[in-house]
């Protein structure tokens, strides 16, 4: 322990030479995010101009801080002054950007958003003061954005490993006993206590025990668990540890999908980072814990979520649950007691071992003690990953977070497809797990998807049970079958098919799966249905009785034409028709030939004169019929 | 047996539970999964060429055919359903004439849907090959195509 004690030291001298700089700092924010919005380029163009000018400055790479919408995010400090934080930023921009405060001193202040200083610096606000960040309280999310993930020193001057070294200095028993005072229910979905899953672990005799990180995050529209292993990657790990030692495991598997290369990368570069630093292995910083870590690659699977999948896709078989009992913590991987936790529920650990329970019982309520990652998406003005107490209210963290919606708000949808869709009266809900079960929904990993009067909620449900369907491992009947009848009767009633019966139909097919089905993918597929059944009936009965679709989505109900007096024939509706339905000279409004009109949708969402595309090119069939 | 795949083999344990990683390498290696690789890996692991096809066709991400020049991946996702994703992928088919999971004759392009990419805040998202490209519209996708041979 002695050795890593000096290692910490040096880390955070190290640290402090970055913060009291006598060189600028350029910080690019480069998770995955950050680099489809083109982050790579600007680091590139920022090491090009550092050259060419013949200046001394670091550019160092860090991970999401969370408002996704601004990226690509620079940060520069300047020797002296507090790091200033540059939004939207592309190529131009960062030539300005880079004169001004390089070469200049001064902040580019039309760019800059935020500084990191406690008061506003040449007018710029301090970064936490912003809307979308004041309201958050970040606790997993503390190091993203701000620190190197690839660098194990920047990590430990954040306190980092602490949490594992108290831990070891407390009986395995003691540290569970730490997790059971703060509260902390598992992040992944169902909100299960953490410590009781790990106790009876702990309890169960066997030679080898496992613990799996399950990243593989298959909700459509949900990036916590990516953004977090990119970020911040050693806490995750740290978190492994902490629950390996606590529950008697020796080896920690990563169970993490494909689709995220960059976050498999991170992860191989911390475990290599942490076996140089005496972290991983035999007599792990001179106690008697022995641990190690490996990654396993998911091969594209929803249902390898599900912790009895996921075993077996481990095990090298296709990726089916089985019915349970016994539990995993019983007999899990190779027969061995295993335990699963989510990505957000081992990145928490490390906090809460470094301060105790008592403080994480100051954040959250009663019964949902701590904090929630979210993805906030969809129809939203502020898109990104965001962190509040449990209990927060929607209202809160659409409106105040996310800076509300830019047409009438229709729903949010919580939880994923496992989820529910809630319509506008449950906007003062507070967002913890019995709250939002009880609205028939549930919190899932933590996607928000945010819907405005442009999104059919008829169709969303069809999509999610498009998708479940499509990802049903096929074992039991009624998740197989069933949801393949409940995507058939969506369907028709998207075409304009439908008839009122299968309103009843849906339900009772609904109920039928959810309480026959093997496992969660079942037990939840027909949420969205329902839920919209529920809040949004009305929809439903549009669509079957007058052939209507209100937020113009559903093909078969709509068509396009060009409003004449609102075009001012700029012609991009032109160029983005890829049939050339759309014809005109510009400056003139343009036709558009409803022969050759496929419904793509491409000329509405293209259409930058908000008049257009607000009451759209579009008569409903129900009109056109009368 | 080709040297490749011997090169492969010596990184994983004559194991059943090595299947998939090994699949993964694999597929890594020549684009997708060959029928003579899985005659070497069943012989390897000593499990039935049935059993590995049962695996692999599991799995979203295995391909039994040689793949094109440059995957194109639009993602489905449902941030990016609820900002026109399909819209992308449908005139995807319309510009490159194949339909989801095709191949063009040409071999320049293979066209996958895929569940999400993580960047759902700056949807709709397409990859292609290993890059990601945000806020895509129909245009500026159909000018990016341009730039891959
Ligand atoms: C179909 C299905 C998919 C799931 N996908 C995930 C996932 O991607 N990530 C995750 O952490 N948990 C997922 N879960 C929940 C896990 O099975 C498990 O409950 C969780 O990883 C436990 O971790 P926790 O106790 O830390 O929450 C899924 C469950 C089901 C039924
Ligand atoms: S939904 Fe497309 S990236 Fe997540």
């Amino acid at each position: 322990m002695n050795k890593l004690k000096k290692k910490i030291t040096s880390a955070k001298k190290k640290w402090e030479g970055i913060e009291n700089n006598k060189e600028p700092i350029v910080y690019i924010g480069a998770a995955s995010c950050g680099r489809a919005a083109g982050a790579l380029e600007l680091i590139s163009e920022t090491e090009k101009f550092i050259k060419e000018n013949n200046i001394s400055a670091r550019v160092i790479q860090v991970g999401c801080i969370g408002p996704c919408y601004l990226e690509p995010l620079v940060d520069i400090k300047m020797p002296g002054q507090p790091r200033v934080s540059y939004s939207n930023v592309n190529v131009r921009t960062l030539n300005n950007i880079l004169k001004s405060q390089l070469l200049e001193g001064v902040p580019f202040t039309k760019a800059a958003i935020g500084n990191f200083g406690s008061s506003a610096f040449n007018g710029i606000p301090p970064f936490y003061e912003l809307p979308m960040l004041k309201p958050q309280v970040r606790i997993v999310l503390r190091n993203c954005g701000l620190i190197d993930p690839e660098d194990i020193d920047q990590y430990l001057a954040m306190e980092g490993y602490q949490g594992l070294m108290n831990a070891l200095e407390m009986s395995p028993e003691d540290v569970i006993g730490v997790v059971r005072q703060a509260g902390i229910r598992g992040r992944g979905g169902a909100g299960f206590p953490t410590f009781k899953k790990w106790t009876v672990c702990r309890n169960t005799p066997g030679e080898q025990k496992y613990l799996i990180c399950n990243a593989d995050e298959g909700d459509p529209g949900a990036f916590m668990n990516r953004s977090l292993i990119e970020s911040d990657t050693h806490a995750v790990l740290e978190g492994m540890m902490i629950a390996g030692y606590a529950i008697g495991a020796s080896k920690g598997i990563v169970y993490i999908r494909a689709e995220y290369p960059l976050a498999i990368e991170r992860l191989k570069t911390a475990i290599k980072q942490m076996k140089e630093y005496g972290l991983l292995g035999k007599n792990i910083l001179g106690s008697t814990f022995n641990f190690d870590i490996t990654i396993k690659e998911g091969a594209g699977a929803f249902v390898c979520g599900e912790e009895t999948a996921l075993i077996a896709s481990i095990e090298g078989k296709r990726g089916m649950p089985r019915s349970r009992p016994p539990f995993p913590a019983i007999s899990g991987l190779f027969g061995c007691p295993t335990i699963i936790n989510n990505v957000e529920t081992l990145g928490t650990l490390p906090n809460i071992l470094r301060n105790g329970a008592e403080w994480y019982n100051r954040f959250g309520k009663e019964g949902n003690r701590g904090t929630k990652t979210f993805s906030l998406v969809g129809k939203i003005r502020r898109t990104g990953l965001i962190e509040v107490q449990l209990g927060t209210t929607l209202r809160e963290i659409i409106f105040d977070i996310g800076g509300g919606v830019q047409k009438p708000f229709k729903a949010i949808q919580t939880g994923g497809p496992s989820g529910g869709c809630l319509s506008e009266e449950f906007l003062d809900l507070a967002v913890d797990y019995e709250s939002l079960a009880s609205a028939g929904s549930i919190m899932g990993s933590g996607g928000l998807i945010i819907m405005d009067e442009d999104t059919c909620v008829v169709d969303v449900a069809k999509y999610f049970l498009d998708f479940t369907q499509k990802e049903s491992c096929g074992k039991c009947i009624p998740c197989r079958v069933g949801t393949r009848h409940m995507v058939e009767i969506l369907e028709r009633i998207t075409h304009g098919e439908g008839v009122p019966e299968d309103l009843l139909t849906l339900r009772t097919l609904g109920d039928t799966i959810k309480k026959g089905s093997l496992c969660g993918l079942g037990q939840t597929a027909p949420n969205p249905v329902l839920t919209t059944l529920r809040y949004f009936r009305n929809e439903y009965l549009e669509h079957i009785k007058d052939g209507l679709c209100r937020a113009v989505v559903c093909k078969d109900l709509i068509e396009y034409r060009v409003i004449k007096e609102k075009c001012t024939g700029c012609q991009s509706c032109v160029k983005a028709c890829p049939t050339g339905a759309i014809s005109g000279p510009r400056s003139e409004p343009h036709n558009l030939d409803k022969t050759k009109c496929i419904k793509c949708r491409s000329c509405y969402e293209i259409c930058r004169f908000e008049a257009i595309a607000g009451d759209a090119i579009v008569i409903r069939t129900a009109e056109k019929r009368s | 047996m080709p040297e490749v795949i011997e090169v492969i083999f010596e990184k994983y344990q004559r194991k059943p539970d090595q299947l998939i990683p090994i699949l993964q390498n694999v597929q890594r290696e020549f684009g997708y999964i060959t029928p003579e690789s899985v005659k070497h890996i069943s012989r390897y692991l000593r499990i039935s060429e049935n059993q590995i096809f049962g695996v692999s066709s599991f799995y979203a991400q295995f391909r039994f055919t040689a793949p094109g020049r440059h995957s194109v991946r639009v993602c489905l996702g449902t941030a990016c359903h609820v900002r026109g994703g399909a819209t992308l992928l449908e005139m995807l088919e319309r510009e490159l004439e194949i339909v989801c999971g095709e191949t063009t004759p040409d071999r320049r392009f293979d066209l996958e849907r895929v569940a999400c990419l993580g960047c759902c805040a700056l949807s709709p998202v397409v990859q292609i090959d290993a890059d990601i490209y945000s806020r895509m519209t129909v245009n500026k996708l159909s000018e990016l195509l341009k730039q891959y041979e």
